[in-house]
């Protein structure tokens, strides 16, 4: 479970993240959808503890993590953040790699060696093991990242919009992917989102947020309606049910 | 685990684009698949004995011991220096994670320099030649390290700056101290502005012994720590976000790493005057022969073709060019010139 307890974080005098309070479920996924400018990001990097906040207080599974040692958090949080940027010539295998170093610190067993393995197995990047991360598409960029949090092992996974750079292919497959880390090994799965049909299909939970502030939380049922999407992003849209599941139709 | 994306994936088997092949061929074409670090660094650590027992033996002639000494001062000298400065270099650039920027770059020497200036201006020249050359290296290290902790910690733990803005800040703080040095030497005494030229310009062939015994022992204990962290700083290259993320102290390491770089630049600076494009230079060609990226191979190469540069450039100059210019001239020479190929190439990102 991962309690907020009204964090705040504003930069040079602009409120980004405005006293959001609430409590993420352990298990299952939820997602973190809102217009641009909403606070998505920030919010789970404040979460992350990869920015520090103004003032309020987080804690995941029970560790406070203001309080909690960074290498500690780092065996039970992963994060992902939009952009990486490494100046360095990394081979996919090496990047994966890194996603132990919280276990092992460097020296890694036969042990991590299988969560390795495994993890670019996960992402579909077996054959491109010894490839370097420059010589990638962008997509394959992305997985490689996924895979590095994903062989972290940690219970709880933030990633901030995993479906960056992917086509409708490898985006369905990675959401796809998300949902079996929840429910077949149990993962609390966190993601920022854009389209809010993935995160209808996808999501236990969906919060939803606007100009900082935390406007709507609960089931897709509860989100994908109208009334509150326009709330959240000013427009109309119309929802279907297709096979159970609601559609938010936007595009006209 | 499930396996729960389909192995047919399109893009799995493709070719290296054009993109791919480009970059692959200018880095290869440096150094051959075939090396291992392992190799290099052995190849290396022969070639720098070979460049020591070479300087050391060379038209040896009149009284032994007294030429043996003169010349082990030397090159010890220039052992101590080769590691302090390839170590700040490389320990900084992946702190700051970009592979342009350096310690001297970002004013560290011009700050030393200033603090000298600052003391023989305030405590004047006689003060500073009678005190304990170990006492008064003491004070100057520890004034370093304070000023360019509380200096630079906000640049690089603020997470958001530019590396363009870096540079720039770094030259525009370097020429403001070098500017502050400089207005106090012409306030200074004419006598005292030669005793602190002196210490400045002190070149590998006037090296007080016991300064270079404390060095030694010094930047020995650092390389010892930079050791003992080279995983870490393996995390640290991939950014700060990610390093993190995979639960490293990123405050506590950036700040440890101001201090030893200071410590480090301050001695190095204190044995030779400041070389501002040399680790630059250094640290360019360890990353262009170690394919491997891993700290474990970085840090002995980065010391050992350090050492290979100044002793190996210090035997050329001496005998094929007759001492006719200072070996710093030359190097700063071709760091300068990478540096401007590093800047044109866009390595600046």
């Amino acid at each position: 479970m991962i309690c907020i307890d009204s964090v705040t974080k504003s930069y040079s005098g602009t409120t980004v993240v405005d006293a959001v309070s609430t409590t993420i479920p352990a298990g299952g996924v939820t997602s973190i959808i809102g217009p641009n400018g909403a606070g998505k990001s920030t919010l789970l990097s404040l979460i992350s503890r990869l920015v520090p906040m103004d003032s309020g207080a987080v804690s995941i599974a029970g560790l406070d993590i203001g309080r909690t040692p960074s290498k500690q958090l780092a065996k039970s949080m992963a994060i992902l953040r939009q952009e990486n940027h490494i100046t360095m010539r990394l081979r996919v295998r090496d990047l994966v790699g890194f996603g132990r170093f919280p276990h092992s610190g460097g020296h890694p067993t036969a042990q991590d060696e299988k969560h390795i393995l495994a993890a670019m197995e996960q992402l579909d990047l077996t054959q491109l093991a010894d490839r370097f991360l420059d010589e990638l598409s962008g997509g394959q960029r992305q997985r490689a990242y996924i895979a590095m949090v994903l062989a972290q092992d940690t219970d709880y996974l933030l990633l901030d919009e995993p479906l960056n750079n992917l086509d409708m292919k490898h985006s369905v497959e990675m959401m796809r992917m998300i949902r079996r880390l929840a429910d077949e090994l149990g993962k609390t799965v966190v993601i920022v989102i854009h389209d809010i049909n993935f995160a209808s299909c996808y999501s236990d939970t969906i919060l939803a947020m606007r100009e900082g502030v935390l406007v709507h939380q609960g089931t897709p049922a509860e989100i994908m309606t109208g009334d509150v999407l326009r709330d959240v992003y000013d427009i109309d849209i119309r929802i279907e049910e297709i096979d159970g599941n609601r559609i938010g139709v936007y595009f006209a | 685990m499930p396996k729960t994306l389909s192995p047919s994936s399109a893009s799995a088997p493709r070719s290296p684009g054009p993109a791919g092949a480009r970059t692959g061929f200018s880095l290869r074409s440096l150094s051959p698949k075939t090396i291992s670090p392992r190799t290099l660094i052995i190849v290396m650590a022969l070639a720098t004995v070979a460049c020591i027992a070479v300087f050391m033996t060379l038209e040896l002639r009149g009284n032994l011991s007294y030429a043996l000494t003169r010349r082990g001062i030397r090159v010890g000298a220039m052992l101590v220096v080769a590691v302090a400065v390839g170590l700040s270099t490389l320990m900084f650039q992946t702190v700051t994670a970009n592979r342009i920027l350096t310690p001297s770059i970002m004013g560290f020497d011009a700050l030393y320099i200033l603090i000298q200036t600052a003391l023989v201006f305030v405590l004047g020249s006689s003060t500073l030649l009678t005190a304990d050359p170990a006492l008064k290296f003491a004070i100057e290290v520890v004034l370093m390290v304070v000023f360019s902790a509380l200096l630079y910690r906000w640049l690089f733990t603020g997470g958001t700056g530019s590396l363009h803005l870096m540079l720039l800040v770094g030259i525009v703080i370097g020429t403001l101290f070098r500017g502050f040095s400089s207005l106090l030497q012409r306030l200074m005494e004419p006598s005292e502005y030669i005793v602190l030229q002196d210490l400045f310009f002190a070149s590998f062939n006037q090296v007080d012994p016991v300064l270079l015994l404390i060095s030694a022992v010094i930047v020995a204990l650092v390389a010892g720590v930079v050791w003992k962290l080279r995983k870490t700083f393996d995390v640290l290259a991939l950014g700060r976000d990610t390093a993190v993320n995979l639960g490293v102290d990123h405050r506590r390491i950036v700040t440890l790493v101001l201090v030893l770089c200071s410590i480090l630049v301050a001695i190095s600076t204190a044995l030779v005057g400041p070389v501002t494009f040399f680790g630059l230079l250094v640290v360019s060609l360890a990353y262009q022969m170690v394919r491997k990226f891993s700290h474990a191979a970085l840090i002995p190469i980065v010391c050992l073709l350090g050492a290979i540069t100044l002793i190996g450039g210090q035997l050329v100059l001496e005998r094929v060019f007759g001492f006719a210019t200072a070996l710093s001239v030359i190097i700063e020479f071709a760091g300068g010139l990478l540096f401007l190929y590093l800047l044109l190439k866009g390595s600046l990102k």
